[in-house]
Protein backbone atom coordinates (compact mmCIF):
# COMPACT_ATOMS: atom_id res chain seq x y z
CA UNK A 1 0.00 0.00 0.00
CA UNK A 2 2.38 2.33 1.37
CA UNK A 3 4.59 1.48 -2.26
CA UNK A 4 1.59 2.64 -3.91
CA UNK A 5 0.89 5.41 -2.64
CA UNK A 6 4.79 6.74 -2.22
CA UNK A 7 4.88 7.65 -6.75
CA UNK A 8 1.92 9.35 -6.20
CA UNK A 9 2.87 11.60 -2.99
CA UNK A 10 6.53 12.22 -5.29
CA UNK A 11 4.40 13.37 -8.37
CA UNK A 12 2.74 15.95 -5.98
CA UNK A 13 5.90 17.63 -4.48
CA UNK A 14 7.65 17.76 -7.62
CA UNK A 15 4.79 19.02 -9.67
CA UNK A 16 4.72 21.58 -6.64
CA UNK A 17 8.28 22.35 -6.61
CA UNK A 18 8.45 22.72 -10.53
CA UNK A 19 5.41 25.13 -10.13
CA UNK A 20 7.22 26.84 -7.72
CA UNK A 21 10.64 26.68 -10.02
CA UNK A 22 8.87 27.95 -12.98
CA UNK A 23 6.57 30.47 -11.88
CA UNK A 24 6.67 31.87 -8.49
CA UNK A 25 8.78 34.80 -8.45
CA UNK A 26 11.97 35.39 -8.14
CA UNK A 27 11.67 33.03 -11.08
CA UNK A 28 13.95 29.85 -11.80
CA UNK A 29 14.51 29.82 -8.23
CA UNK A 30 13.21 27.83 -5.58
CA UNK A 31 12.73 30.46 -2.59
CA UNK A 32 9.14 32.04 -2.31
CA UNK A 33 9.70 35.87 -1.28
CA UNK A 34 6.35 36.78 -0.13
CA UNK A 35 3.47 35.42 1.96
CA UNK A 36 0.59 35.50 -0.47
CA UNK A 37 2.94 33.06 -2.64
CA UNK A 38 3.55 30.78 -0.53
CA UNK A 39 -0.21 30.54 0.29
CA UNK A 40 -0.33 29.98 -3.18
CA UNK A 41 2.18 27.42 -3.47
CA UNK A 42 0.41 25.24 -0.60
CA UNK A 43 -2.59 25.54 -1.89
CA UNK A 44 -0.96 24.32 -5.32
CA UNK A 45 0.49 21.62 -3.49
CA UNK A 46 -3.19 20.30 -1.66
CA UNK A 47 -4.45 20.48 -4.62
CA UNK A 48 -2.25 17.78 -6.47
CA UNK A 49 -1.94 15.95 -3.65
CA UNK A 50 -5.78 15.60 -3.33
CA UNK A 51 -5.82 15.21 -6.71
CA UNK A 52 -2.98 13.01 -6.92
CA UNK A 53 -4.82 10.92 -4.20
CA UNK A 54 -7.84 10.41 -5.81
CA UNK A 55 -5.93 9.12 -8.80
CA UNK A 56 -4.67 6.82 -6.62
CA UNK A 57 -8.05 5.40 -5.51
CA UNK A 58 -9.57 4.91 -9.05
CA UNK A 59 -6.73 2.70 -9.84
CA UNK A 60 -6.95 1.02 -6.97
CA UNK A 61 -10.88 0.53 -7.34
CA UNK A 62 -10.34 -0.10 -11.25
CA UNK A 63 -7.76 -3.27 -9.99
CA UNK A 64 -10.30 -4.68 -7.75
CA UNK A 65 -12.87 -4.71 -10.47
CA UNK A 66 -10.86 -6.52 -12.86
CA UNK A 67 -9.91 -8.65 -10.22
CA UNK A 68 -13.78 -9.32 -9.24
CA UNK A 69 -14.36 -9.46 -12.91
CA UNK A 70 -11.59 -12.42 -13.05
CA UNK A 71 -12.75 -14.22 -10.56
CA UNK A 72 -16.04 -14.31 -11.77
CA UNK A 73 -15.11 -15.32 -15.45
CA UNK A 74 -13.25 -18.50 -13.27
CA UNK A 75 -16.20 -19.50 -11.53
CA UNK A 76 -18.23 -18.63 -14.97
CA UNK A 77 -15.78 -21.20 -16.58
CA UNK A 78 -15.68 -23.78 -13.28
CA UNK A 79 -19.63 -23.70 -13.81
CA UNK A 80 -19.71 -24.64 -17.10
CA UNK A 81 -17.36 -27.09 -16.74
CA UNK A 82 -19.20 -28.88 -13.93
CA UNK A 83 -22.35 -28.52 -16.14
CA UNK A 84 -21.26 -29.86 -18.84
CA UNK A 85 -19.34 -32.60 -16.76
CA UNK A 86 -21.83 -33.78 -14.68
CA UNK A 87 -24.04 -34.57 -17.64
CA UNK A 88 -21.53 -35.78 -19.73
CA UNK A 89 -19.87 -38.06 -17.05
CA UNK A 90 -23.16 -39.13 -15.17
CA UNK A 91 -25.09 -40.43 -18.55
CA UNK A 92 -22.68 -42.95 -18.85
CA UNK A 93 -22.20 -43.72 -14.77
CA UNK A 94 -25.96 -43.97 -14.38
CA UNK A 95 -26.05 -46.34 -17.53
CA UNK A 96 -23.89 -48.24 -16.07
CA UNK A 97 -24.93 -48.29 -12.41
CA UNK A 98 -28.86 -49.06 -13.72
CA UNK A 99 -27.57 -51.48 -16.20
CA UNK A 100 -24.81 -53.44 -13.30
CA UNK A 101 -28.19 -53.30 -10.73
CA UNK A 102 -30.71 -54.53 -12.52
CA UNK A 103 -28.38 -57.63 -14.02
CA UNK A 104 -27.35 -58.53 -10.35
CA UNK A 105 -30.67 -57.83 -9.03
CA UNK A 106 -33.16 -59.33 -11.43
CA UNK A 107 -30.88 -61.76 -13.43
CA UNK A 108 -33.50 -64.47 -13.52
CA UNK A 109 -36.10 -62.01 -14.49
CA UNK A 110 -34.17 -60.52 -17.56
CA UNK A 111 -34.52 -61.92 -21.01
CA UNK A 112 -31.58 -63.20 -22.45
CA UNK A 113 -31.95 -60.39 -25.16
CA UNK A 114 -32.46 -57.84 -22.39
CA UNK A 115 -29.32 -59.29 -20.58
CA UNK A 116 -27.61 -58.82 -23.97
CA UNK A 117 -28.79 -55.01 -24.35
CA UNK A 118 -27.85 -54.17 -20.90
CA UNK A 119 -24.38 -55.93 -21.21
CA UNK A 120 -23.77 -53.58 -24.83
CA UNK A 121 -25.06 -50.46 -23.11
CA UNK A 122 -22.38 -50.53 -20.54
CA UNK A 123 -20.25 -51.51 -22.71
CA UNK A 124 -20.84 -48.32 -25.07
CA UNK A 125 -20.89 -46.04 -21.43
CA UNK A 126 -17.51 -47.50 -20.63
CA UNK A 127 -16.08 -46.28 -23.85
CA UNK A 128 -17.96 -43.02 -23.68
CA UNK A 129 -17.01 -42.76 -20.00
CA UNK A 130 -13.27 -43.95 -21.43
CA UNK A 131 -13.00 -40.43 -24.10
CA UNK A 132 -14.14 -38.08 -21.66
CA UNK A 133 -11.52 -39.01 -19.38
CA UNK A 134 -9.29 -38.67 -21.96
CA UNK A 135 -10.17 -35.16 -22.67
CA UNK A 136 -10.17 -34.09 -19.46
CA UNK A 137 -6.96 -35.37 -18.62
CA UNK A 138 -5.44 -33.74 -22.34
CA UNK A 139 -7.25 -30.63 -21.16
CA UNK A 140 -5.46 -30.61 -17.91
CA UNK A 141 -2.09 -31.20 -19.82
CA UNK A 142 -2.55 -28.27 -21.89
CA UNK A 143 -3.48 -25.66 -18.51
CA UNK A 144 -0.38 -27.05 -16.73
CA UNK A 145 1.96 -25.87 -19.91
CA UNK A 146 2.83 -29.96 -19.19
CA UNK A 147 3.02 -30.55 -22.93
CA UNK A 148 6.32 -30.76 -24.59
CA UNK A 149 6.21 -31.76 -28.06
CA UNK A 150 8.65 -34.50 -28.69
CA UNK A 151 9.40 -34.05 -32.67
CA UNK A 152 10.90 -37.03 -34.65
CA UNK A 153 10.30 -38.11 -38.43
CA UNK A 154 7.05 -38.78 -39.43
CA UNK A 155 5.49 -40.04 -42.81
CA UNK A 156 2.24 -38.07 -42.95
CA UNK A 157 0.49 -40.98 -45.00
CA UNK A 158 1.00 -43.54 -42.36
CA UNK A 159 0.29 -40.97 -39.48
CA UNK A 160 -2.78 -40.36 -41.27
CA UNK A 161 -3.58 -43.81 -42.01
CA UNK A 162 -3.39 -44.83 -38.52
CA UNK A 163 -5.66 -42.12 -37.06
CA UNK A 164 -8.42 -43.73 -39.69
CA UNK A 165 -8.41 -46.84 -38.72
CA UNK A 166 -8.30 -45.92 -34.93
CA UNK A 167 -11.70 -44.49 -35.72
CA UNK A 168 -12.80 -47.85 -38.15
CA UNK A 169 -16.02 -48.22 -35.22
CA UNK A 170 -16.96 -44.76 -35.24
CA UNK A 171 -17.17 -44.07 -38.87
CA UNK A 172 -18.59 -47.22 -39.84
CA UNK A 173 -17.69 -47.53 -42.93
CA UNK A 174 -18.14 -44.03 -43.97
CA UNK A 175 -15.31 -43.04 -46.04
CA UNK A 176 -12.64 -40.79 -45.69
CA UNK A 177 -10.80 -39.54 -48.37
CA UNK A 178 -7.03 -38.66 -48.18
CA UNK A 179 -5.55 -36.67 -50.64
CA UNK A 180 -1.42 -36.63 -50.14
CA UNK A 181 0.61 -34.36 -52.32
CA UNK A 182 2.77 -36.44 -54.42
CA UNK A 183 6.26 -37.08 -53.00
CA UNK A 184 5.41 -35.45 -49.90
CA UNK A 185 8.66 -35.45 -47.69
CA UNK A 186 8.95 -36.42 -44.15
CA UNK A 187 8.18 -34.48 -41.04
CA UNK A 188 9.59 -33.77 -37.75
CA UNK A 189 6.53 -33.84 -35.86
CA UNK A 190 5.26 -35.14 -32.25
CA UNK A 191 3.37 -38.50 -33.87
CA UNK A 192 1.22 -38.51 -30.58
CA UNK A 193 -0.14 -34.93 -30.69
CA UNK A 194 -0.64 -34.65 -33.98
CA UNK A 195 -2.39 -37.86 -34.32
CA UNK A 196 -4.66 -37.05 -31.49
CA UNK A 197 -5.25 -33.73 -33.22
CA UNK A 198 -6.16 -35.51 -36.52
CA UNK A 199 -8.36 -37.84 -34.34
CA UNK A 200 -10.40 -35.19 -32.64
CA UNK A 201 -11.38 -32.99 -36.01
CA UNK A 202 -12.25 -36.45 -38.18
CA UNK A 203 -13.81 -37.82 -35.17
CA UNK A 204 -16.01 -34.72 -34.99
CA UNK A 205 -16.85 -34.68 -38.50
CA UNK A 206 -17.70 -38.34 -38.44
CA UNK A 207 -20.43 -37.46 -35.71
CA UNK A 208 -21.59 -34.16 -36.27
CA UNK A 209 -22.00 -34.21 -40.31
CA UNK A 210 -24.56 -35.81 -42.30
CA UNK A 211 -24.79 -39.39 -43.78
CA UNK A 212 -24.06 -38.32 -47.11
CA UNK A 213 -21.06 -36.09 -46.40
CA UNK A 214 -17.52 -37.05 -47.46
CA UNK A 215 -14.47 -36.73 -45.09
CA UNK A 216 -11.63 -35.69 -46.83
CA UNK A 217 -8.03 -35.34 -45.34
CA UNK A 218 -5.49 -33.30 -47.40
CA UNK A 219 -1.39 -32.96 -46.70
CA UNK A 220 0.94 -30.50 -48.48
CA UNK A 221 3.66 -29.06 -47.81
CA UNK A 222 4.18 -25.12 -48.51
CA UNK A 223 8.17 -23.74 -47.54
CA UNK A 224 8.96 -25.05 -44.15
CA UNK A 225 5.45 -25.71 -42.99
CA UNK A 226 3.40 -29.10 -43.13
CA UNK A 227 -0.04 -28.36 -44.15
CA UNK A 228 -3.21 -30.34 -42.75
CA UNK A 229 -6.60 -30.21 -43.98
CA UNK A 230 -9.46 -31.86 -43.01
CA UNK A 231 -12.92 -30.96 -44.57
CA UNK A 232 -16.12 -32.51 -44.98
CA UNK A 233 -19.38 -31.50 -47.00
CA UNK A 234 -21.76 -31.49 -44.13
CA UNK A 235 -23.60 -28.26 -43.68
CA UNK A 236 -20.43 -25.76 -41.94
CA UNK A 237 -20.47 -24.09 -38.78
CA UNK A 238 -23.49 -21.07 -38.35
CA UNK A 239 -21.12 -18.19 -39.09
CA UNK A 240 -22.16 -16.85 -35.79
CA UNK A 241 -20.71 -19.30 -34.08
CA UNK A 242 -17.57 -20.06 -35.86
CA UNK A 243 -15.21 -17.76 -33.99
CA UNK A 244 -16.20 -19.34 -30.81
CA UNK A 245 -15.70 -23.09 -31.70
CA UNK A 246 -12.21 -23.30 -30.45
CA UNK A 247 -13.13 -21.77 -26.96
CA UNK A 248 -12.79 -24.41 -24.42
CA UNK A 249 -16.34 -26.13 -23.33
CA UNK A 250 -17.90 -24.24 -25.92
CA UNK A 251 -20.46 -26.14 -27.46
CA UNK A 252 -22.37 -25.18 -30.40
CA UNK A 253 -26.19 -24.55 -29.99
CA UNK A 254 -28.39 -27.67 -30.93
CA UNK A 255 -25.23 -29.77 -30.97
CA UNK A 256 -27.18 -32.81 -28.92
CA UNK A 257 -24.94 -34.68 -26.26
CA UNK A 258 -22.04 -36.54 -26.28
CA UNK A 259 -19.49 -33.82 -26.11
CA UNK A 260 -17.90 -31.69 -23.53
CA UNK A 261 -16.76 -28.76 -25.66
CA UNK A 262 -13.22 -29.44 -25.08
CA UNK A 263 -12.53 -31.77 -28.62
CA UNK A 264 -11.55 -28.90 -30.84
CA UNK A 265 -10.01 -26.67 -27.78
CA UNK A 266 -7.52 -29.27 -27.44
CA UNK A 267 -6.87 -29.73 -30.82
CA UNK A 268 -6.36 -25.88 -30.69
CA UNK A 269 -4.44 -25.91 -27.68
CA UNK A 270 -1.75 -29.40 -29.37
CA UNK A 271 -0.84 -27.12 -32.46
CA UNK A 272 -0.01 -24.09 -30.76
CA UNK A 273 2.26 -26.15 -28.29
CA UNK A 274 3.98 -27.21 -31.62
CA UNK A 275 4.01 -23.48 -32.62
CA UNK A 276 1.46 -24.16 -35.18
CA UNK A 277 -1.81 -22.26 -35.80
CA UNK A 278 -5.69 -23.40 -36.82
CA UNK A 279 -8.00 -21.95 -38.06
CA UNK A 280 -11.48 -23.08 -39.48
CA UNK A 281 -13.50 -21.50 -42.87
CA UNK A 282 -16.62 -22.91 -43.97
CA UNK A 283 -16.66 -23.81 -47.69
CA UNK A 284 -18.94 -21.22 -50.00
CA UNK A 285 -20.57 -24.66 -51.21
CA UNK A 286 -21.42 -25.77 -47.84
CA UNK A 287 -19.53 -28.26 -45.28
CA UNK A 288 -16.57 -26.58 -43.42
CA UNK A 289 -12.60 -26.87 -43.53
CA UNK A 290 -9.88 -26.64 -41.10
CA UNK A 291 -6.79 -26.04 -42.04
CA UNK A 292 -3.16 -26.70 -39.76
CA UNK A 293 -0.26 -25.02 -40.06
CA UNK A 294 2.95 -26.39 -38.42
CA UNK A 295 5.96 -25.00 -38.76
CA UNK A 296 9.06 -28.31 -39.60
CA UNK A 297 11.82 -29.59 -40.70
CA UNK A 298 11.87 -31.48 -43.73
CA UNK A 299 13.51 -34.57 -45.31
CA UNK A 300 13.13 -36.14 -48.55
CA UNK A 301 15.36 -39.30 -47.81
CA UNK A 302 12.01 -40.45 -48.63
CA UNK A 303 11.26 -39.79 -52.17
CA UNK A 304 14.95 -40.22 -52.96
CA UNK A 305 14.61 -43.52 -52.47
CA UNK A 306 13.11 -45.29 -55.07
CA UNK B 1 -0.16 -79.35 -22.77
CA UNK B 2 -0.25 -78.15 -19.20
CA UNK B 3 -1.63 -75.13 -18.05
CA UNK B 4 0.50 -72.06 -18.46
CA UNK B 5 0.65 -70.29 -14.40
CA UNK B 6 0.42 -66.93 -14.79
CA UNK B 7 1.77 -64.02 -12.36
CA UNK B 8 -0.26 -60.80 -11.67
CA UNK B 9 1.37 -58.48 -9.32
CA UNK B 10 -1.41 -55.43 -8.97
CA UNK B 11 -2.41 -53.60 -6.06
CA UNK B 12 -5.63 -52.84 -7.52
CA UNK B 13 -8.48 -55.61 -6.43
CA UNK B 14 -10.74 -54.93 -9.27
CA UNK B 15 -8.19 -55.46 -11.88
CA UNK B 16 -7.21 -58.74 -10.22
CA UNK B 17 -10.39 -60.27 -10.46
CA UNK B 18 -11.19 -59.11 -13.33
CA UNK B 19 -7.72 -60.68 -14.88
CA UNK B 20 -8.14 -63.85 -12.96
CA UNK B 21 -11.36 -64.71 -14.18
CA UNK B 22 -10.60 -63.52 -17.72
CA UNK B 23 -7.29 -65.92 -17.47
CA UNK B 24 -9.71 -69.07 -15.88
CA UNK B 25 -11.94 -68.73 -18.16
CA UNK B 26 -9.11 -68.86 -20.52
CA UNK B 27 -7.40 -72.11 -19.13
CA UNK B 28 -4.95 -70.24 -17.55
CA UNK B 29 -4.16 -70.85 -13.87
CA UNK B 30 -3.20 -67.66 -11.65
CA UNK B 31 -1.29 -66.12 -8.74
CA UNK B 32 -1.66 -63.15 -7.32
CA UNK B 33 1.06 -60.63 -5.43
CA UNK B 34 -0.38 -57.16 -4.68
CA UNK B 35 2.68 -55.05 -4.30
CA UNK B 36 6.44 -55.05 -5.36
CA UNK B 37 8.20 -56.68 -2.55
CA UNK B 38 5.03 -59.82 -2.46
CA UNK B 39 5.73 -60.01 -6.21
CA UNK B 40 9.28 -60.38 -6.45
CA UNK B 41 8.97 -63.26 -3.58
CA UNK B 42 6.14 -65.39 -5.61
CA UNK B 43 8.56 -64.87 -9.45
CA UNK B 44 11.16 -66.62 -7.21
CA UNK B 45 9.29 -68.95 -5.64
CA UNK B 46 6.81 -70.74 -8.37
CA UNK B 47 8.39 -69.17 -11.38
CA UNK B 48 5.73 -68.48 -13.38
CA UNK B 49 5.09 -69.19 -17.03
CA UNK B 50 4.51 -65.38 -17.75
CA UNK B 51 4.27 -61.66 -15.53
CA UNK B 52 1.85 -59.13 -15.99
CA UNK B 53 3.37 -56.45 -14.26
CA UNK B 54 1.15 -53.13 -13.17
CA UNK B 55 3.64 -50.13 -13.09
CA UNK B 56 2.11 -48.19 -10.54
CA UNK B 57 2.69 -50.17 -7.45
CA UNK B 58 2.49 -49.12 -4.09
CA UNK B 59 5.90 -49.52 -2.52
CA UNK B 60 8.06 -50.00 -5.60
CA UNK B 61 7.89 -48.42 -8.92
CA UNK B 62 6.85 -51.42 -11.36
CA UNK B 63 9.84 -50.34 -13.93
CA UNK B 64 12.31 -51.50 -10.85
CA UNK B 65 10.47 -54.52 -10.19
CA UNK B 66 11.07 -55.36 -14.01
CA UNK B 67 14.73 -54.30 -13.63
CA UNK B 68 15.20 -56.53 -10.89
CA UNK B 69 13.16 -59.36 -12.40
CA UNK B 70 14.86 -59.03 -15.71
CA UNK B 71 18.50 -59.75 -13.58
CA UNK B 72 17.31 -63.36 -13.34
CA UNK B 73 13.82 -63.89 -14.58
CA UNK B 74 14.13 -64.88 -18.79
CA UNK B 75 10.15 -65.57 -19.39
CA UNK B 76 7.83 -63.13 -20.59
CA UNK B 77 6.47 -60.05 -18.78
CA UNK B 78 3.99 -57.67 -19.91
CA UNK B 79 3.39 -54.43 -18.42
CA UNK B 80 0.11 -52.82 -17.67
CA UNK B 81 0.47 -49.49 -17.05
CA UNK B 82 -2.09 -46.72 -16.49
CA UNK B 83 -0.14 -44.04 -17.79
CA UNK B 84 -0.71 -43.86 -22.03
CA UNK B 85 2.56 -41.85 -21.90
CA UNK B 86 4.97 -43.30 -24.64
CA UNK B 87 8.32 -42.60 -23.23
CA UNK B 88 6.86 -44.81 -20.08
CA UNK B 89 6.17 -47.69 -22.24
CA UNK B 90 9.35 -47.39 -24.46
CA UNK B 91 11.63 -47.37 -21.23
CA UNK B 92 9.98 -50.63 -19.76
CA UNK B 93 9.96 -52.23 -23.43
CA UNK B 94 13.75 -51.15 -23.63
CA UNK B 95 14.33 -52.64 -20.22
CA UNK B 96 13.33 -56.23 -21.30
CA UNK B 97 9.62 -56.10 -20.71
CA UNK B 98 8.06 -58.01 -23.48
CA UNK B 99 4.83 -55.78 -24.40
CA UNK B 100 2.93 -53.72 -22.47
CA UNK B 101 -1.17 -53.03 -22.46
CA UNK B 102 -2.55 -49.48 -21.17
CA UNK B 103 -5.52 -49.50 -18.99
CA UNK B 104 -8.08 -49.58 -19.92
CA UNK B 105 -7.77 -52.87 -21.69
CA UNK B 106 -9.98 -54.72 -23.94
CA UNK B 107 -9.40 -58.54 -23.23
CA UNK B 108 -9.22 -59.81 -26.81
CA UNK B 109 -5.86 -57.91 -27.08
CA UNK B 110 -5.01 -59.09 -23.57
CA UNK B 111 -5.22 -62.41 -24.56
CA UNK B 112 -3.51 -61.97 -27.92
CA UNK B 113 -0.43 -60.47 -26.00
CA UNK B 114 -0.38 -62.89 -23.75
CA UNK B 115 -0.75 -65.77 -25.98
CA UNK B 116 1.72 -64.43 -28.47
CA UNK B 117 3.90 -63.95 -25.78
CA UNK B 118 3.94 -67.51 -24.76
CA UNK B 119 4.44 -68.89 -28.15
CA UNK B 120 7.38 -66.44 -28.74
CA UNK B 121 9.63 -68.06 -26.08
CA UNK B 122 8.07 -71.57 -25.87
CA UNK B 123 8.09 -72.64 -30.10
CA UNK B 124 11.04 -71.13 -31.40
CA UNK B 125 10.69 -70.82 -35.19
CA UNK B 126 11.42 -74.23 -36.40
CA UNK B 127 9.51 -73.99 -39.44
CA UNK B 128 11.76 -72.90 -42.95
CA UNK B 129 8.86 -71.57 -45.01
CA UNK B 130 6.33 -69.55 -43.18
CA UNK B 131 2.88 -69.19 -44.53
CA UNK B 132 0.25 -66.11 -43.97
CA UNK B 133 -2.39 -65.94 -45.74
CA UNK B 134 -1.17 -65.04 -49.55
CA UNK B 135 2.51 -63.73 -48.05
CA UNK B 136 5.22 -66.64 -48.14
CA UNK B 137 8.68 -66.48 -45.99
CA UNK B 138 11.41 -69.00 -46.84
CA UNK B 139 14.10 -68.09 -44.16
CA UNK B 140 16.47 -70.61 -44.99
CA UNK B 141 16.78 -69.31 -48.82
CA UNK B 142 15.42 -65.66 -48.05
CA UNK B 143 12.33 -65.66 -50.84
CA UNK B 144 9.44 -63.74 -49.91
CA UNK B 145 6.18 -64.72 -52.19
CA UNK B 146 3.46 -62.60 -52.30
CA UNK B 147 0.49 -64.35 -53.88
CA UNK B 148 2.76 -66.81 -55.47
CA UNK B 149 4.87 -64.36 -56.58
CA UNK B 150 8.08 -64.03 -55.89
CA UNK B 151 8.61 -60.34 -54.30
CA UNK B 152 12.01 -58.57 -54.64
CA UNK B 153 13.11 -57.11 -51.40
CA UNK B 154 16.83 -55.18 -50.75
CA UNK B 155 18.86 -56.49 -48.19
CA UNK B 156 17.64 -54.30 -45.69
CA UNK B 157 14.03 -54.70 -46.42
CA UNK B 158 14.52 -58.37 -46.34
CA UNK B 159 16.27 -58.11 -43.03
CA UNK B 160 13.86 -55.84 -41.72
CA UNK B 161 11.08 -58.26 -42.50
CA UNK B 162 12.98 -61.18 -41.19
CA UNK B 163 13.54 -59.67 -37.44
CA UNK B 164 9.57 -58.92 -37.96
CA UNK B 165 8.85 -62.38 -38.43
CA UNK B 166 11.55 -63.95 -35.90
CA UNK B 167 9.16 -61.75 -33.34
CA UNK B 168 5.70 -61.88 -34.56
CA UNK B 169 3.17 -60.80 -32.19
CA UNK B 170 5.78 -58.47 -30.10
CA UNK B 171 6.05 -55.04 -30.22
CA UNK B 172 9.71 -53.36 -31.53
CA UNK B 173 10.46 -50.18 -30.46
CA UNK B 174 12.19 -47.76 -32.94
CA UNK B 175 15.42 -47.67 -31.09
CA UNK B 176 15.26 -51.86 -31.36
CA UNK B 177 14.28 -51.81 -34.81
CA UNK B 178 17.04 -49.13 -35.76
CA UNK B 179 19.98 -51.18 -33.71
CA UNK B 180 19.21 -54.19 -34.94
CA UNK B 181 18.80 -53.67 -38.67
CA UNK B 182 21.08 -50.50 -39.50
CA UNK B 183 23.75 -51.00 -36.52
CA UNK B 184 24.33 -48.77 -32.95
CA UNK B 185 25.14 -45.18 -34.84
CA UNK B 186 21.32 -45.15 -36.22
CA UNK B 187 19.76 -45.00 -33.23
CA UNK B 188 18.44 -41.38 -34.09
CA UNK B 189 17.66 -41.96 -38.00
CA UNK B 190 13.69 -42.94 -37.27
CA UNK B 191 13.65 -41.37 -40.87
CA UNK B 192 15.29 -44.42 -42.49
CA UNK B 193 13.04 -46.40 -40.65
CA UNK B 194 9.90 -45.03 -41.89
CA UNK B 195 11.10 -45.28 -45.47
CA UNK B 196 11.75 -48.75 -45.13
CA UNK B 197 9.02 -49.36 -43.57
CA UNK B 198 6.30 -47.98 -46.23
CA UNK B 199 8.85 -49.68 -48.84
CA UNK B 200 7.70 -52.96 -47.08
CA UNK B 201 4.15 -52.89 -46.71
CA UNK B 202 3.97 -51.36 -50.43
CA UNK B 203 5.55 -54.86 -51.13
CA UNK B 204 3.99 -56.88 -48.60
CA UNK B 205 0.86 -55.51 -47.94
CA UNK B 206 -2.18 -56.16 -49.69
CA UNK B 207 -3.59 -52.60 -48.70
CA UNK B 208 -0.23 -50.45 -47.62
CA UNK B 209 -2.71 -48.01 -46.61
CA UNK B 210 -4.51 -50.55 -44.18
CA UNK B 211 -1.54 -52.84 -43.31
CA UNK B 212 -2.37 -56.56 -42.07
CA UNK B 213 1.16 -57.68 -40.71
CA UNK B 214 2.96 -54.45 -40.22
CA UNK B 215 1.15 -52.52 -37.40
CA UNK B 216 1.98 -48.86 -36.05
CA UNK B 217 2.30 -48.60 -32.73
CA UNK B 218 1.89 -44.60 -32.21
CA UNK B 219 4.63 -42.98 -30.91
CA UNK B 220 6.65 -46.39 -29.51
CA UNK B 221 7.53 -48.73 -32.58
CA UNK B 222 5.85 -51.39 -34.81
CA UNK B 223 4.96 -54.96 -34.84
CA UNK B 224 3.96 -57.95 -36.97
CA UNK B 225 0.95 -59.56 -36.47
CA UNK B 226 -0.51 -62.52 -37.94
CA UNK B 227 -4.22 -62.79 -37.68
CA UNK B 228 -5.46 -66.72 -37.24
CA UNK B 229 -7.99 -67.38 -39.09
Amino acid sequence: MFFDIKPVLIAAILSAVLWNFFFIPPKFTFAIKNTEDILLFSMYFVVALVNAALTYKIRQYEKEESKREEKENTLKLYNTLLNSLSHELRTPISTIIGATDNLLAMADKLSELNKYELIHEISKSSLQLNRQVNNLLNMSRLESGFIKPKKDWVDTNELIYDVINQLKDTLQGKPVHVAIKENLPLFKLDYGLVSQVLYNLIHNAAIYIPKYAVITVRALSVADKVVLVVEDTGNGFPPKEINKVFDKFYRLENSGTGGTGLGLSIVKGFIEAMGGTIRLENMPEGGAVFTIEIPTQLSYVNVMKT
Amino acid sequence: MSKHELLIIDDEAQIRKLLEITLHTNDFKTKEAVDAKSGLIMAATCHPDLILLDIGLPDESGHVVLRKLREWYTKPIIILSAHSSEDDIVKALDNGANDYLVKPFRTGELLARIRSSLRTTTSEIQKEILKYNDLQIDLTNRIVKKNNDVVKLTSTEYNLLALFVKNEGRVLTHSYLLREVWGPGYLDQLQYLRVFIAQLRKKIETEPNHPEFILTESGVGYRFVIKEK
